[in-house]
């Protein structure tokens, strides 16, 4: 299973959230679907209401930023890291 | 007499102020860094709503029982799959602009104006949302388009306390809407407006209302403060009267009427589209008692002194002989005599989204 780490930002709205999530997945989509099973609600802070990364997120597997932010097609392995960070934007 | 109290809906949270004496204080603050682009008080239910804007977490609808002590955030409508904006473009939820309540004989009604231009409506008072169909597949919808932001976005929504079938909506750009069947169908309501940024400044569709208000005592009375001046319709929005002046009363984002007199209404006048910043670095507020015929410009207790502050097109309301407006500047100004002089009661919020008096 891959292991997922949030910006610490997204425990304000998901106190509960803990790093290191082990989360099972072949996509990152897959992976953000049972995420959101796990902390309901909290794929919508992640992606739109049309699937696709929002704008100001990033998410990494391992060092690489994913390439199919529309559907999140990228391929997730059972020993990667998964990073959901927040975009530097704003102020 | 009932209690006065302002919600303040700004770019780093909701802040709400209360009558203490002659003037107001703030008593409490919520969704402090959160952007807060509108907030609504529901009479029917006593609760508060807040339409938060995250920079990064997308659009969200939070809800407060006692009244911004504690939130709940309740799950934003979603576009349906497939729905486009154009040709080109998927529709995302972009920015939930407005809310309104149904009529008091409408239980668990409640509508959001949204860009990319879905009205959204709600019969379980905000536990599910349907897109409304009849005005998304309106047969100029896709011509309509972004002012001031990407897309084209629903910002006033008005329902008719004597006959909930009939609602009006103010679309930027496209104009006014109304349907008089409960939404089944939807008639353009332009005439009279003019569009100086279109080829066809008459153009039927693409105008730029930035507010359309409607008198509580008349409802068939409504004002606009547009891209392109000040409108007045008396006849329900059929035909549109331009009483712009070459004074300030002329370009601006917001519009307030009197609650009893329809032939009353104010403007927070700025500099025209290209500057977008306060009248010669001086704060002025305009007002009319005779349906825009005359204006009177009202200065006493406004900054006349290198001022930029713009008031965006919900950040001005009327209650009795109060009005109060917040500024992008993070001013706050209260009027307890009209509108003919103005008491700062806070210098220093951040950028001020949204005004509203509470009505209970």
């Amino acid at each position: 299973m891959a292991r997922v780490q949030f910006t610490r930002h997204l425990s304000r709205y998901f106190p509960d959230l803990e790093q290191n999530v082990e989360i099972e997945g072949n996509t990152v989509a897959q992976i953000v679907s049972g995420l959101d099973s796990r902390f309901p609600g909290l794929a919508a802070y992640i992606v739109d209401d049309q699937g696709a990364l929002r704008q100001h997120v990033n998410i990494f597997i391992g060092n690489e930023l994913i390439r199919d932010r529309k559907r999140l097609g990228d391929e997730v392995r059972a020993d990667d890291s998964v990073y959901v960070l927040q975009a530097l934007s704003g102020g | 007499m009932p209690e006065k109290k302002l919600y303040v809906g700004t770019r780093k949270g909701l802040f709400i102020f209360e009558r203490n004496g002659a003037g107001y204080e703030l008593v409490r603050s919520s969704h402090l860094g959160i952007p807060v682009q509108n907030t609504l008080f529901d009479m029917r239910t006593g609760r508060l709503w807040a339409l938060l804007d995250h920079g990064h977490w997308g659009q969200k609808l939070s809800r407060s029982s006692d009244d911004g002590k504690t939130w709940e955030e309740i799950e934003s409508p979603k576009y349906p799959d497939g729905e486009m904006v154009n040709d080109d473009t998927a529709a995302t939820m972009r920015l939930i602009w407005v809310a309104a309540t149904g009529s008091k004989d409408q239980p668990g009604r409640v509508y959001l104006g949204t860009e990319p231009g879905g009205l959204f409506q709600s019969d379980d008072d905000g536990e599910s949302f349907e897109l409304v169909r009849s005005l998304w597949e309106h047969p100029s919808r896709k011509s309509w388009f972004g002012g001031g932001r990407d897309q084209a976005a629903i910002h006033s929504i008005l329902v008719d306390p004597r006959n909930h079938d009939r609602v009006l909506v103010g679309v930027s750009c496209a104009g006014v809407f109304e349907t008089t069947d409960a939404g089944k169908t939807w008639a353009v309501r332009n005439k009279g407006l003019r569009a100086d940024f279109l080829p066809d400044p008459n153009s039927e569709v693409g105008q730029d209302p930035h507010v359309v208000v409607a008198a509580p005592s008349d409802f068939d009375t409504l004002w606009q403060q547009n891209h392109c001046g000040i409108f007045v319709s008396k006849d329900g929005g059929m035909n549109w009267a331009d009483v712009t002046t070459d004074g300030p009363a002329n370009f601006g984002f917001a519009v307030a009427v009197h609650e009893k007199r329809p032939q009353t209404a104010w403007v927070v006048p700025a500099v025209s589209d290209e500057c977008r910043i306060a009248v010669d670095g001086k704060m002025v507020v305009c007002r009319t008692d005779d349906y825009g015929r005359t204006w009177t410009e009202h200065r006493k207790g406004l900054p006349q002194k290198d001022c930029y502050d713009v008031t965006f097109r919900h950040a001005l309301d009327v209650s009795g002989d109060e009005l109060a407006f917040g500024t992008t500047t993070g001013n706050l100004f209260v009027s307890g005599d009209g509108g003919e002089s103005w008491a700062a009661q806070g210098n220093y919020l951040p950028p001020v989204y949204s005004v509203h008096f509470h009505r209970g």
